[in-house]
């Protein structure tokens, strides 16, 4: 017993550790966000969030968000269903090359795309050499949704495989053996066993694609801001620590509740991976 | 028919994926300093890369900060885990949901807390806030990867070594330590591939003149992009995959602790 509370006294540093540059910092948000420069509390940098330039961002984070996590969702569904229906041996194996890419600096596979996204870049040399119209997607919207997609698919596709390749077989032969066709074996047994590895993945791709700001500088062409960005300029930029926390405030709001729907549907942890 | 359609399916996602990494290894070889034209075959951009003091600099920095943080952060998680293991519930899952938060929250809202307690506490930007940054952000993978290890192991061993006359320290290296050490290895190493990656955090709490890789970038992307970063972009991605091998070679507590990956 006296062993044990001397191991106790070992998570010491680690709790210091975390109220130090966990719980603390958070405070800081909380606290610089509501108040002012003077240090007297106020609302206004939450409630700032109502004003047009600030709403269009977040609106628009919110769409580009929601947009990337659906297409997402529809690439990476098939996917999974076709890779937990490889049994190899080595379906660990299969996984790690699609998320491999994941690994990769971030940053550095945003920057390839934009090289072959750009007007005079590797994709539009291809298709005007093969004499196909060109296409011009860079520093639109369109470019930001793209980048999404290609940063956060692994997101996506590695909790639903989880969740897929853990299906019972014998359930999927049950249905069949009552008589259901391979569509609705898929809609009404399949789909509702992998809703937790859906509720994952969606969380999973929304919300760094929300609270983004260095896909859309990189493919937006620093042009078009969402929130991430308007945040991002607060801190780095206009040195507004009030307004920036505040922003931040709204931006853990809809954090919080993708957190919680997760949480209420994915009790079992089954789609988890984190 | 259809087994040739799901084929063609994953390969056209594979395709997707990996296409800015061929780009980069592809364009790291080319003559020309063009994005768009090939101008033939060089190393000449790998030869400047390795001459370039600055850049060598950045490199040393960042494998530095990633070092530094992963071992820190094992030594405080790992030590963190294990005395968890013997909490109560209650304790036990306040202090998971507190590790849980930077894993959880938005890099770009933990980057900023970040900046704020160095900003209010007079902190001097620099390596130093960098670094108690990414230890931050490193104990939660460290914990989680040692965890299920801990939980595995069998608590009549480290008793067995004690009534055998060992001190705790003794039973810890002798015993525990050697049992939980894949997991303390996986965790180091997911730590340090988090700690390259990152730029979110680092663009925030980074001071001037003190650049990693990712940051470096950044910088680049709005200057126009050296050819050089190419080549080093090349050689992060075949060092990254000798990592990534190691990792799935080794043998883990959990295989699926080995999915530990959250990385935006």
């Amino acid at each position: 017993m006296k062993s044990n509370k001397f191991i106790k006294l070992l998570s010491a540093p680690y709790i210091i550790w975390a109220i130090a540059f966990i719980i603390i910092p958070l405070i800081m948000v909380f606290y610089y966000g509501l108040t002012d420069k003077t240090g007297a509390f106020t609302i206004a940098n939450v409630t700032s969030i109502a004003k047009p330039e600030h709403f269009k961002s977040l609106y628009l984070a919110l769409l580009l968000a929601l947009i990337s996590t659906v297409i997402c969702m529809l690439l990476a569904y098939p996917l999974a269903l076709i890779l937990s229906g490889m049994k190899t041996k080595n379906d660990h194996l299969i996984v790690f090359i699609f998320i491999l890419p994941m690994w990769m600096n971030f940053l550095l596979r945003t920057m390839a795309w934009q090289t072959l996204l750009e007007n005079d870049g590797v994709i539009n040399n291809i298709l005007s050499f093969l004499h196909l119209p060109t296409l011009h997607i860079i520093n639109t919207p369109a470019a930001i949704v793209f980048g999404m997609i290609y940063n956060f698919l692994p997101f996506m596709i590695l909790p639903l495989y989880n969740v897929i390749s853990k299906i019972d077989v014998n359930v999927l032969n049950a249905a069949r053996d009552l008589g259901a066709n391979p569509a609705q074996t898929l809609f009404r047994v399949i789909l509702p066993l992998s809703v937790p590895g859906i509720i994952s993945g969606i969380t999973m791709v929304f919300v760094p694609s929300l609270t983004t700001f260095v896909v859309s500088e990189m493919l937006g062409g620093s042009k078009i801001l969402l929130i991430g960005n308007v945040i991002e300029q607060e801190f780095t930029q206009n040195s507004n620590w009030n307004l920036g926390s505040g922003l931040s405030i709204v931006l853990m709001i809809f954090i919080i509740i993708s957190m919680v729907i997760t949480t209420v549907y994915d009790k079992e942890g089954e789609g988890n991976a984190l | 028919m259809t087994k040739i359609l799901k084929r063609i399916y994953a390969g056209l996602i594979l395709l997707f994926l990996y296409a800015p990494m061929f780009t980069l290894i592809v364009l790291s070889f080319n003559a020309s300093k063009s994005r768009a034209k090939w101008g033939g075959f060089t190393l000449n951009w790998y030869h400047k890369l390795f001459h370039d003091r600055a850049m060598m600099q950045v490199v040393l920095t960042t494998l530095m900060i990633a070092l530094i943080s992963s071992v820190v952060a094992c030594i405080i998680g790992t030590v963190a885990a294990l005395a968890m293991d013997k909490m109560n519930a209650i304790t036990r899952n306040t202090l998971m949901g507190v590790t849980n938060i930077p894993m959880l929250n938005a890099d770009i809202v933990t980057g900023i807390s970040l900046m704020l307690l160095f900003l209010f506490f007079r902190f001097k930007f620099g390596f130093t806030t960098i670094l108690l940054s990414h230890i931050t952000f490193n104990i939660p993978y460290v914990i989680l990867s040692v965890m299920p290890r801990i939980k595995k192991m069998n608590p009549s061993n480290y008793e067995a070594a004690l009534d055998l006359g060992a001190t705790p320290i003794y039973a810890f290296f002798k015993v525990v330590l050697p049992d939980i050490w894949p997991g303390v290895l996986s965790g180091f190493l997911m730590a340090f591939t988090m700690s390259l990656d990152d730029f979110i955090i680092t663009h925030f709490t980074k001071g001037a003149g003190v650049d990693t890789l990712s940051t470096k970038i950044y910088a680049q992307v709005k200057k126009g992009i050296s050819p050089e970063m190419y080549a080093l972009s090349t050689l992060i991605f075949i060092s990254v995959l000798v990592l990534l091998i190691l990792i799935n070679t080794l043998p883990s507590g959990n295989k699926k602790d080995e999915k530990v990956v959250k990385k935006a």
